[in-house]
């Protein structure tokens, strides 16, 4: 077992109690902050170089939504530390009661390559907040990146506590042979399946944050010029390369006719009349995934785009038409820039059409009427939901990130996060004296006894709350 | 598959929507208290048959505790069930943002046989009150209970949307193989592993509440006849058959000289000269149990009981001493009616035999010097803690309960026992128009557009905050 060595050194660590007081915390969690602010060029450069991700792109997404997980955390780390004191019964109202928040110990932190820098800081500010040690584990797949964090990223925090291993698939089976207190996963559901049965064998809990195919309804009535270029923005950041963007569209076929002029138009805009020469379009992280999703142009029809170029892993932003659910691109999640547009009837069908599959990340629904917006929300499940707009959800850090079914368990983001890696712990203090309190719940048992405890323990049934 | 059907038909059930409505929510829990009105002479009757339950224990565990759990979620299920609005950016000022609470959908409930009702009930309020449809699988253990469970509650319940399932190993294998959208265990570490190995297959959450040998540290400056007292309650409580009871004391050995006189009393206090004749001490609950418990006194020597009679399965209160850590009694939970004393030279000795292994459910400390109490809080990690006195932090719905590590995963009772079955749906609503607002995210990139979403959506660090 090649890390046991490095598990256990990083729990004795944390059995010493190094990584309790907030002070240690905070330094940890302002160090992260400096590594984001020094290493920003090299962050830019990896990423580019990894899956050509233009710079203004991974500033967004790999700088500044990290420091605002950041800047949420170290803000209000002392108010999520504190002791919360809950309500008591009658027979204790003269013990303390509360609920405090212990770290799980040695965390283990797995990124995918796609935002290969937040995606393992965000939880890592977390796991730092709550108090515990962590190894993470970057994605191999993005190589120049996983190069900087493993050579960079130790100089920045106490090597004591905190580790990045680096590898492949043999690597981290072996890693998860190890015992961790809590395993934080980014990836796909086939992975993540593995990482839950490895972690049942130790009993550790878990938060996956897998994936699907997230659908994006668009009514009959809506600003079609908008909702083209809100989709095409979800869609084809990061060449589509987002675990939470629109992986198909379902719309009338008449909404359908409307759209693609406007489509085309917004891909026009943003990317010029030949995407491979924008600066703002990225490529296919590795030559594996530009073929799986080449292979995906064959569904339907080609409306908008299709080219591609093998040598650079260039995809252009596509919209294919006339797809149907048996079509290939419509069996897995795209994770391309390709938008595979399903014909519907109306917004039941459409409904139905998502229920019928596991449940997604993201859920989009496009109306102008709200009341469309709050059926599709209430007629479906998924992790999370946008009206009118796509990806947007998750730049909140007041609301938790997470799936559900086949695309995950747990959450995160903001004090979610925090929460994620903590054990909340209650604790109740009670007097060493005033014994004749206890008396009543001691044998011999009479039913005068039960009626004393019942009077001091019972929750009584209030009057009918107001229905919502 | 035996039990697909059974499955799909309460599936079939939740997509229909039946189970959101608040009305029906309450009603089904409404039910389940007529349901503990109605079978409360029945169920002191099923557990006095099963494992000598005393009719006050369990008017206590299995009727009050539920009551209070019904009465806690019916009276707030209103507020709880309301979309929490979160805080937004200055870029999402006019949209809507908020945690949407949804059932997962089709939920299972496995539950022991030591609290047979409460275990099962007190989760199902909470699935019930997230709008889940459940199948209850109760232990064939408690067999008298299993029948009365089986047999009564589907009478109360809508059999559309709730199931009771009975029988074995076998027939909670067959069940585990059927997908889930939540599972809540209840039971022993190893098959705790069983089950959420299982539920990786499906990608299902779980909640499991295992147990542990939960440690009983008492320091030298304490009122020895209120310990005495509180230990032995906790202790022989159920005949010991409860996962958070104290399983094993700590403390000097001119404590022990102390303890011993005063546990005697407390014993003989509690249950007379000879508890076999007490009505209020239980008994094992089947022969295998108390041929594993009666094992058990071999170790060290005892000191007060240790008589025994098999066909009764009926063992003595009884407390060891110069118990070693080698000892049989100190390699398993003991889930059974023997206290043994493991000498300690001083507290940091208890602190470090506590860290040194598993992490239980629940940690005790006694002391009059609130310092002491406190310590041992700080430096052990286990599922709650209590000061001064045993079980009782457990009774405060407002007070999660669950593990940590080996004592298991999640946690519930009260609004945690909602929140456990209900999925946050992160939600954000944004305007057809305005879409000026969404200009300065879209290529082609430039650092004015930068700029301004920078200034839109970062978040500031601020002053440094009081520390704790």
């Amino acid at each position: 077992n090649p890390y046991a060595g490095l598990v256990s050194h990083l729990r004795a660590s944390w059995l010493s109690g190094k990584t309790r007081p907030m002070e240690y915390r905070v330094a940890q969690l302002e160090a992260l902050g400096r590594f984001l602010d020094d290493k920003k060029q090299e962050i830019l450069e990896a990423t580019e170089l990894d899956m050509g991700k233009p710079s203004f792109e991974a500033f967004f997404s790999e700088i500044l939504l990290c420091k605002n997980e950041l800047n949420v955390t170290l803000n209000n780390l002392c108010h999520w530390m504190k002791d919360e004191h809950v309500d008591k019964n009658l027979v204790m109202q003269l013990d303390s009661a509360f609920i405090r928040k212990d770290p799980y110990g040695v965390v283990l932190i797995i990124a995918p390559w796609n935002y290969p820098i937040h995606l393992f800081l965000v939880p890592l500010i977390g796991a730092i907040a709550a108090g515990n040690c962590a190894i993470i584990k970057p994605s191999e797949i993005s190589k120049n990146t996983e190069r900087l964090i493993a050579q960079t990223l130790s100089c920045y925090l106490d090597t004591d506590c905190f580790a990045v291993v680096t590898g492949g698939v043999p690597e981290t089976t072996r890693l998860l042979e190890n015992k961790f207190d809590y395993i934080f996963f980014t990836g796909s559901p086939p992975v993540g399946r593995i990482v839950m049965m490895a972690a049942a064998k130790h009993l550790t809990p878990v938060t996956l944050e897998l994936g699907g195919k997230n659908p994006c309804y668009v009514s009959d009535t809506c600003d079609v010029t908008n909702v083209a270029r809100r989709v095409a923005w979800g869609r084809f950041f990061n060449a589509g390369q987002t675990c939470i963007a629109p992986d198909y569209l379902l719309c009338t076929i008449e909404m359908q006719e409307k759209l693609m002029p406007a489509l085309r138009e917004a891909i026009t805009e943003f990317f010029g009349p030949n995407p491979r020469e924008s600066p703002d379009f990225g490529r296919i992280v590795s030559d594996k995934q530009f073929q799986r999703v080449q292979r995906l142009l064959g569904s339907g029809r080609v409306a908008i785009g299709g080219q591609t170029d093998e040598a650079e892993r260039y995809i252009a932003p596509t919209v294919l038409a006339d797809v149907l659910p048996s079509d290939p691109a419509m069996q897995e999640e795209i994770f391309g820039p390709i938008l595979p547009i399903v014909v519907i009837a109306n917004m039941d069908e459409a409904i139905d059409f998502i229920n019928a599959r596991p449940r997604p990340l993201a859920l989009y629904a496009f109306s102008c009427d709200s009341k469309i917006v709050n059926q599709v929300l209430e007629r479906t499940s998924s992790g999370g939901f946008c009206g009118n707009d796509t990806l947007m959800h998750v730049t909140l850090t007041s609301l938790p990130f997470g799936g559900i079914g086949n695309s995950g368990l747990g959450k995160y983001h903001g004090k979610f996060t925090f929460d994620s890696f903590s054990h909340h712990r209650a604790c109740l203090h009670r007097n060493m004296g005033l014994e004749t309190l206890n008396t009543p719940r001691y044998p011999p048992y009479t039913q005068q006894k039960l009626g004393l405890l019942t009077t001091t323990f019972e929750v009584k049934r209030r009057g009918t709350c107001t229905l919502l | 598959n035996p039990f697909a059907e059974l499955v799909s038909h309460l599936r079939a059930s939740w997509l229909s929507g039946k189970t959101r409505p608040m009305e029906y929510r309450m009603a089904q829990l409404e039910a389940l208290g007529c349901f503990l009105d109605d079978k409360k002479q029945q169920i002191l009757e099923a557990t006095a048959s099963d494992l000598g339950k005393a009719p006050f224990e369990a008017e206590l565990s299995e009727i009050l505790l539920c009551k209070n759990e019904l009465h806690e979620t019916l009276n707030n299920l209103s507020r709880w069930m309301k979309d929490e609005q979160v805080d937004r950016t200055l870029a999402m000022q006019l949209d809507s943002a908020f945690i949407r609470k949804e059932p997962y959908g089709v939920v299972l409930i496995i539950a022991p046989w030591n609290y047979p009702i409460q275990l099962f009930l007190v989760p199902l309020v909470g699935a019930i009150a997230a709008g889940n449809c459940v199948i209850v699988k109760p232990s064939e253990v408690s067999k008298k209970t299993e029948r009365l469970v089986a047999e009564a509650l589907p009478g109360y319940l809508d059999k559309d949307c709730f199931a009771v399932v009975t029988g074995g190993v076998q027939e909670t294998t067959r069940l585990l193989e059927n997908k889930f959208d939540y599972i809540f265990f209840t039971g022993s570490s190893p098959v705790g592993q069983i089950v959420m190995t299982a539920a990786a297959k499906h990608l299902t959450p779980v909640t499991l509440e295992l147990g542990g040998k939960n440690p009983c540290y008492v320091s030298d400056t304490c009122d020895v006849t209120n310990v005495a007292r509180r230990v032995a309650w906790g202790r022989f409580f159920n005949a010991g058959q409860t996962c958070i009871a104290p399983d094993y004391l700590l403390c000097t050995i001119e404590m022990q000289e102390k303890l011993l006189p005063a546990l005697h009393k407390a014993i003989d206090d509690f249950y007379g000269p000879n508890p076999r004749e007490s009505p209020d001490f239980g008994r094992i609950v089947g022969d295998k149990q108390f041929q594993r418990v009666q094992r058990l006194l071999g170790s060290g020597r005892v000191a007060i009981g240790g008589q025994t009679d098999e066909a009764e399965r009926y063992i003595a209160p009884t407390v060891l001493v110069d118990v070693q850590a080698s000892d049989p009694i100190m390699q398993e939970e003991i889930f059974g009616p023997i206290l043994p004393i493991v000498v300690i030279a001083n507290m940091d000795e208890a602190i470090d035999f506590i860290n040194s292994r598993e992490r239980p459910l629940a940690v005790y400390a006694f002391s009059s010097d609130d310092k002491v109490v406190n310590e041992v809080l700080e430096r052990t990690s286990s599922g709650g803690f209590c000061g001064n006195d045993t079980l009782m932090h457990v009774t405060l719905p407002s007070l999660p309960f669950g593990g940590i590590g080996n004592s298991g995963l999640g946690m519930h009772h009260g609004k945690f026992s909602f929140d456990t079955f209900s999925h946050r749906r992160g939600c954000l609503k944004r305007g057809m128009g305005r879409e000026p607002l969404n200009a300065p995210r879209y290529p082609p990139y430039s650092q004015q557009k930068f700029g301004v979403v920078q200034a839109t959506s970062k978040v500031t660090r601020k002053n440094d905050c009081t520390l704790l």
